[in-house]
């Protein structure tokens, strides 16, 4: 049946494309493959931001991919079978990306889809996996929303989501600064500012209540003048300031709140300044509490394989100079999930290749090596992965501040139990785990 | 052109669309995305014939959208979703066209764009019920009481497109070349005559503002029930400009300008974005370009010009 949808498609795909005029774009495409049948390589659909702001972490993540493919096919493959990648940008919206993957799905026959940095695209390509069965993996987007409101069979998460990531910089900041009284929050006006601040709200009312909110700051999201906001938070003096923003933002914020001396006045937390760190080097002093998305950081204390982070570093640093930052981990995260998924699919077959379901159903449970340590994936699709906070420091060894008292926090300890949803699981948090966190590592 | 010939092309193309979709699968989803902005775009075209362009019709785009979004929750039945959707977008339209109406040109366009940013910042504050940026996805739809899923959404919502298309197609045809109709392409050429003449060109054009929001309405509609996924970025000024180019590509001769200029917009952009995924933004801009450059009536010009040629 396939293999008549097949020459059906070769032939009339010419056909439509010379009465559309376009003919001299032709695609280049796979016919859709007989289901079981060994592919002659595996093609992988890559949703990555190539254009917009968010292009500081799509981008990262384009050369990763280009990098670990590149290093697959020089090692033979996958089970012999060569990758390929196909990027596409996620630049233009939702409407976009959707019509990419049926693209990516029912004209190029990629047999797996990595989405999406946009939580938006994740939320929509997520029931789209499970529609057009095709295995995808979600690489990058943050939002919680997508395991604890539905189930899929098709989609799993080759990363933690936001509950962990936010819980982690708190916890981390009880530690280190337990008697603090109030905090103030800067974050970008969209989604994930106010998502990532109700997880730690909810979150810091449960671990330390009576904590004052002396300011709940949301500037527009790609702004780049924060006046205001400084002065504001120069005013109130909180004790904590908290971001959660990225991108040219988090480097506007960082640089003027450096130039008014606000870093003197307060601590600064910030979940996702590990991505900001090499562009504004020195401007953010010592002493500032920054986390990554994940156990993600080049110079990480205790890899599970030292070789492996040195070796991923070194690559990436010489073919692109500079280091990789988070999003260059959560793709070599998505690249080793689908290697070990794939070779479990293969290996279950004894050999043979695995149909679309089978190799879905590969992911469940999977546990695959990330540069830094492992990932597994939960019955639920959600992967459990350990997140990694520290406090910057300067050395003369590095043009940026590098982070020192790292605490790496097991994945299970943070992260929502199966079933639950994390805005009631936040609420059920006991003080006592403050005490029970791990040893803090210096840099070395 | 004449009636006839447009009615032949109209169907043509209808049934090229068809074929398309049946032959080529993933192109169902671009072919419907590309009819709901042409139904939108051809609201557009009526302000156009009155020399006023809207920067803000994304507007009712996102609302249609919400409204169908929010409204699976209550009624799943896609064929009362569209309609009260449509009508929803027309309601808004009234309200708000009595005030744009007063004004002309870039004010008209300015008013446009401002009250549609204003629908943009309102779907991102009022997060609790939006989920702002990240969105909100549709329930499960029904049509004629059976559940939509899989292929045959995608060509219920295709023929539903289709049929909205022809039918609002013939309506602003006939419209146009009504009293009605000059009266609008009045208010272009001296508006004075109009009231010289007894006609209020305030209530040409609302009526043309209002009729433009339900169009619009109806493709947030069908863009709902398409992508299953809403985000304000459909209310985003982007957007609005998305239709005001698809508008210029199309050419705004004839109602089936907007059709033809939103096919060839959502093609250019899926071949371009698969052929140089990081500057199909480039393509799209040189596309555009070009056409101003050589064919300032647009595609439809184009075609207009070879026929009389010939």
């Amino acid at each position: 049946m396939k293999d008549c949808d097949a020459t059906r498609m070769s032939l009339t795909r010419r056909a439509a494309l010379g009465t559309i005029g376009v003919g001299g774009l032709a695609l280049s495409g796979r016919l859709a493959q007989a289901q079981g049948a060994k592919p002659q390589e595996i093609k992988v659909g890559i949703a990555t931001y190539l254009s917009g702001p968010a292009s500081v972490f799509g981008v990262p993540g384009r050369q990763t991919a280009e990098m670990l493919f590149d290093e697959i096919n020089a090692a033979g493959g996958i089970a012999g079978i060569k990758v390929r990648p196909i990027f596409v940008d996620e630049g233009p919206g939702v409407d976009h990306v959707v019509g990419e993957y049926r693209r990516l799905v029912q004209n190029e026959g990629v047999h797996l889809v990595f989405a999406a940095i946009s939580s938006a695209d994740c939320l929509a390509c997520a029931p789209l996996a499970d529609e057009l069965k095709r295995p995808t993996l979600l690489w990058d987007c943050g939002t919680q929303r997508i395991f604890e409101d539905n189930r899929y069979s098709y989609a799993f998460r080759t990363q933690a989501n936001a509950t962990p990531e936010i819980l982690a910089a708190l916890l981390y900041l009880l530690k280190v600064k337990p008697d603090f009284k109030s905090i103030a929050v800067i974050n970008q006006d969209y989604a994930w500012g106010r998502d990532s601040w109700d997880i730690f709200r909810t979150a810091l009312n449960t671990l330390k209540p009576g904590v004052k909110v002396a300011a709940e700051l949301f500037p527009r999201f790609g702004a780049t003048d924060f006046s205001t906001e400084v002065t504001r938070v120069l005013a109130l003096r909180p004790d904590v300031v908290l971001s959660t923003s990225w991108g040219g933002d988090l480097d506007a914020l960082i640089r003027q709140s450096s130039d008014r001396k606000l870093f003197e006045r307060a601590t600064f937390v910030m979940p996702l300044a590990e991505s900001s760190l090499q562009r504004v080097g020195k401007a953010l002093p010592a002493g500032h509490i920054v986390g990554a998305r994940g156990d993600h950081w080049f110079l990480h204390p205790s890899p599970a394989d030292p070789e492996r982070l040195k070796r991923f570093t070194e690559s990436y640093r010489s073919r692109f100079n500079a280091y990789p930052i988070y999003p260059c981990f959560h793709m070599a995260q998505a690249v080793s999930a689908m290697k070990a998924g794939i070779e479990k699919a293969v290996a279950a077959k004894g050999g043979g290749w695995p149909t679309d379901a089978e190799l879905a159903a590969a992911f469940k449970g999977l546990e695959f090596p990330s540069p830094t340590a492992s990932v597994r994936i939960r019955e639920d699709g959600q992967g459990l992965e350990n997140q990694l906070i520290g406090t910057t420091l300067h050395s003369d060894r590095y043009p940026f501040p590098v982070l020192t008292d790292m605490v790496v926090f097991p994945a299970e300890s943070v992260t929502t139990p199966v079933g639950q949803k994390s805005a009631d699981w936040l609420k059920t948090l006991s003080p006592e785990m403050v005490a029970k966190l791990p040893q803090a590592l210096a840099f070395r | 052109m004449s009636r006839r010939a447009e009615t032949l092309l109209a169907l043509a193309g209808a049934a090229l669309v068809v074929g398309l979709a049946y032959a080529v699968p993933w192109l169902r989803f671009v072919l419907t995305i590309a009819l709901a902005k042409g139904l939108a775009v051809l609201g557009i075209l009526l302000l156009l014939r009155a020399g006023q362009v809207s920067f803000g019709h994304a507007l009712y785009l996102a609302l249609a959208a919400y409204a169908v979004a929010f409204g699976t929750a209550v009624v799943p039945e896609a064929l009362l979703l569209v309609p009260a959707a449509g009508l929803l977008a027309g309601l808004v339209g009234l309200v708000i066209g009595l005030f744009v109406v007063r004004y002309r040109e870039i004010f008209f366009g300015m008013l446009n764009l401002a009250l549609s940013m204003v629908f943009y910042s309102v779907l991102e504050k009022f997060y609790a019920i939006t989920h702002g940026a990240d969105g909100i996805r549709l329930g499960p739809v029904t049509f004629l009481g059976l559940p939509l899923a899989g292929e045959t959404a995608e060509w219920t919502v295709l023929g539903l497109a289709l049929v909205l298309v022809l039918g609002f197609g013939a309506l602003v045809r006939v419209a146009l070349a009504s009293p009605w109709g000059e009266a609008l392409a009045g208010i272009k050429t001296r508006e004075t005559r109009l009231d010289f003449m007894g006609v209020s060109p305030r209530r040409v054009l609302l009526i043309a503002y209002v009729a433009s929001a339900v169009m619009a309405g109806c493709g947030g509609a069908l863009i709902a029930l398409t992508t299953r996924h809403v985000t304000p970025a459909l209310a985003y000024w982007t957007t609005s400009g998305e239709l005001v180019f698809i508008a210029i590509l199309g050419g705004a001769g004839s109602v089936l300008g907007p059709f033809l200029g939103a096919a060839a917009y959502e093609l250019t952009r899926v071949y371009a974005a698969a052929l140089v995924a990081n500057a199909w933004q480039a393509v799209l801009g040189i596309v555009l370009l070009c056409v101003i450059v050589f064919a300032p009536g647009g595609l439809w010009g184009l075609i207009a010009r070879r026929r009389r040629a010939a």
